[in-house]
């Protein structure tokens, strides 16, 4: 009934290839951009935004990036953290030294050179697969975090060897730095996940998504139709590795306001790829799910004990939250191991012949 | 030019001048070794019987080492609360096989690798919520000194850390070579279907293999509790196993030996010689860039099952 596909008719090339193709879909992504844009910066407080929708709009940013890699590429990387600590870092590094380049020009910036970082670090996967890759791009996890621990000149030789966001304006206005609004923030943000999440998008379902695909499925075979192995995989890392840096840069500039290399540890490379699992690996709506799961699972264990009147020692609270954080996450695995993006499908196939199935 | 004499000449120069202190270097570092192997030989069981990157080997050797100074601590013998905590790390493995392993049967790898990550974050909440999250002393009684032999100062605990590594390798050699459920074993880890269709139960053979992972786990936990303390870090040495694992091979037992000690030499050199031209504390990333090194040139690891792919 509501996902009713009868009745549209394409009578063009062009609406055929349309991304959503259906109407009800359409909308709905249009009603949620008109929500997202126009609606949530006025009603939200300070509090929604700094603490779910923000660093929900960083992860998702990270977890398409992963996706790219692990869910259309193929290839497991532990190395997200890192990746996003190049973005903060080299963001930082470039805005106090050369001041006036727009900011986001050198979120931009920042993010190529992540890419160049990810090529690096991709090289590996020409020869390694598997876990065994997964192993080894951990060696890009901890030896960025020690680089940029180690060597002042990234940090600008300050004693804390913490990076702060300097405040930067662009068009009069105030987007990063101390004094720069929740609301800025998040349109700012806003605005880049919009304009990726699309650009991914277009991306994997042109040619070079489908040979990132084919090298997934099977690379000998996939080289043998012609695809150059070396050549997409390092595509695939040098994009995801954008993708992050570029998250990396939100996360310190848009999200926290400072930063230190305990901020991009293990750990955040462990949750994206949680949200890249539990949203669905291969689909961009799923990273937004999963970036979402996991973004408010948390907040919602730690608040739903005191509010149902629980009042428990933090460090009791804390091990708690972990157990059932990880029990969630077995749970959930045994149940949909294709992730939400896979429930969404499920709905959508009910929902068409809801109320009346067969 | 003086850089490339601190690099390539400088250190080799400073080993042949202190050759004693070099050995003693070295000594120290196959020791460590040792002991990163017995957290990789836990990996390497598992991967091997069941296909699963098990990540939460070091929450498991947490969790054993947790358990059992916890039941210490409430006043029982040494003995009664190693087989108490043999008896619980017999349960986990039971409990992982029931709700995790046999619902994820025939799910990809990576779905696997979460679950265990799942499992990791449970394991560690679990512990500390059980036994409190302070640093605990472990004294099983192996005695601490340093003496001397040749001029080579030596440590007991280290010698007798190795010396049980060793004997564990054998017990595990012995057990999977010499008796019935190690042969079946040795078949689930060949072929699980051709296993399965010879009448070897899966399920049981998993949750043997998790126990004896989970005993090694416990080995282990004794060994770095009375090193260092039982504490939340002792999760973290997942981390240091891993390259040894990717060094030796996913599927090789003695890939994990070699490994351990490959790892633990190179790191302890590199860090002695070469680590203050950098600033130290490369131990963290070193062992994973020269495992990353070797497997340039063998993908598979030292001693890893050859991969073969067919189209």
């Amino acid at each position: 009934m509501i996902y009713r596909e009868t009745g549209q008719f394409k009578s063009s090339y062009v609406s055929d290839q349309a991304i959503f193709p259906l109407s009800q879909d359409r909308w709905m992504v249009f009603s949620v951009m008109g929500v997202a844009f126009f609606v949530v910066p006025f009603v939200a407080s300070e509090y929604w935004l700094q603490a779910v929708l923000i660093p929900f709009l960083v992860f998702s940013m990270a977890t398409i990036g992963l996706n790219l890699l692990t869910g259309y590429a193929g290839q497991v990387s532990l190395g997200t953290g890192a990746f996003m600590a190049v973005g903060a870092y080299i963001t930082y590094k470039i805005t106090t030294n050369i001041p006036d380049i727009p900011i986001l020009v050198v979120f931009l910036l920042a993010g190529l050179v992540a890419a160049g970082v990810g090529i690096i670090f991709g090289l590996p996967s020409l020869r390694i697969k598997g876990f065994y890759l997964a192993v080894a791009t951990l060696a890009a996890q901890f030896f960025i975090t020690w680089l940029f621990n180690k060597v002042g000149w990234f940090y600008n030789n300050n004693p804390s060897g913490t990076i702060i966001a300097p405040p930067r304006t662009m068009f009069g206005i105030m987007i990063t730095g101390p004094e720069a609004t929740a609301e800025t923030r998040y349109l700012v943000g806003l605005a880049f996940v919009t304009f990726f999440a699309l650009l991914a998008k277009n991306l994997v379902r042109g040619r070079i998504g489908r040979a990132w695909m084919a090298i997934r499925d099977m690379d000998i075979a996939a080289e043998l139709m012609g695809i150059r192995p070396l050549q997409t995989k390092l595509l695939a890392f040098a994009i995801s590795s954008f993708y992050c840096g570029l998250a990396g840069a939100m996360m310190v500039f848009l999200w926290l306001g400072s930063g230190e290399t305990e901020t991009f540890a293990l750990d955040v490379s462990f949750q994206v790829l949680f949200m890249v699992i539990i949203g669905g690996l291969g689909s961009i709506l799923g990273s937004f799910l999963g970036a979402a799961f996991i973004t408010i699972l948390p907040i919602l264990l730690t608040n739903a004990p005191p509010m149902v009147g629980i009042v428990m020692p933090i460090a009791l609270s804390k091990h708690l939250e972990e157990i059932i954080f990880g029990c969630l996450i077995i749970y959930f695995l045994v149940v949909e191991p294709n992730g939400l993006a896979r429930l969404w499908q499920i709905a959508k196939e009910k929902l068409r012949r809801w109320p009346f199935p067969y | 030019m003086d850089l490339l004499y601190k690099i390539f000449i400088n250190p080799f120069v400073e080993m042949i001048d202190g050759p004693i202190f070099f050995a003693e270097v070295i000594i120290s570092g196959v020791l460590v070794g040792a002991m990163y192997s017995m957290v990789a030989l836990g990996f390497v069981l598992i991967f091997k019987a069941s296909g699963v990157f098990n990540f939460a080997q070091g929450a498991l050797v947490l969790f054993a080492a947790l358990t059992l100074v916890g039941l210490l601590e409430l006043g029982f013998n040494l003995w009664v609360a190693l087989v108490f905590t043999m008896g619980v790390m017999v349960l986990l493995a039971f409990l992982v096989e029931r709700f995790m392993l046999r619902p994820l049967v025939n799910q990809e790898p990576i779905i696997l690798f979460m679950a265990t990550i799942g499992l990791n974050f449970a394991l560690e909440g679990a512990g500390q919520i059980a036994w409190g999250s302070d640093v605990k002393k472990l004294d099983v009684g192996i005695p601490n000194q340093t003496f001397e032999i040749g001029g080579i100062l030596l440590n007991s605990f280290d010698l007798w850390a190795a010396a049980s590594g060793a004997i564990l390798v054998v017990v595990l050699a012995l057990f999977f070579h010499k008796t019935f459920i190690g042969r079946a074993l040795r078949a689930v880890a060949d072929d699980h279907q051709a296993a399965q269709s010879v009448g070897i139960p899966l399920k049981t053979i998993w949750v043997i293999v998790w126990s004896v992972a989970g005993l090694v786990a416990l080995v282990a936990g004794i060994m770095w509790g009375s090193k260092s303390g039982v504490q939340f870090s002792l999760s973290l040495i997942a981390l240091k196993a891993l390259p040894v694992l990717i060094l030796g091979g996913f599927t090789s037992v003695p890939g994990a030996i070699v490994g351990g000690l490959i790892i633990g030499v190179g790191e302890k050199v590199a860090e002695i010689y070469w680590g203050p031209l950098v600033g130290g504390a490369i131990e963290n990333w070193f062992a994973y860039i020269l495992a990353l090194a070797f497997l340039l040139f063998r993908p598979q690891g030292l001693f890893g099952e050859v991969i073969i792919e067919r189209v």
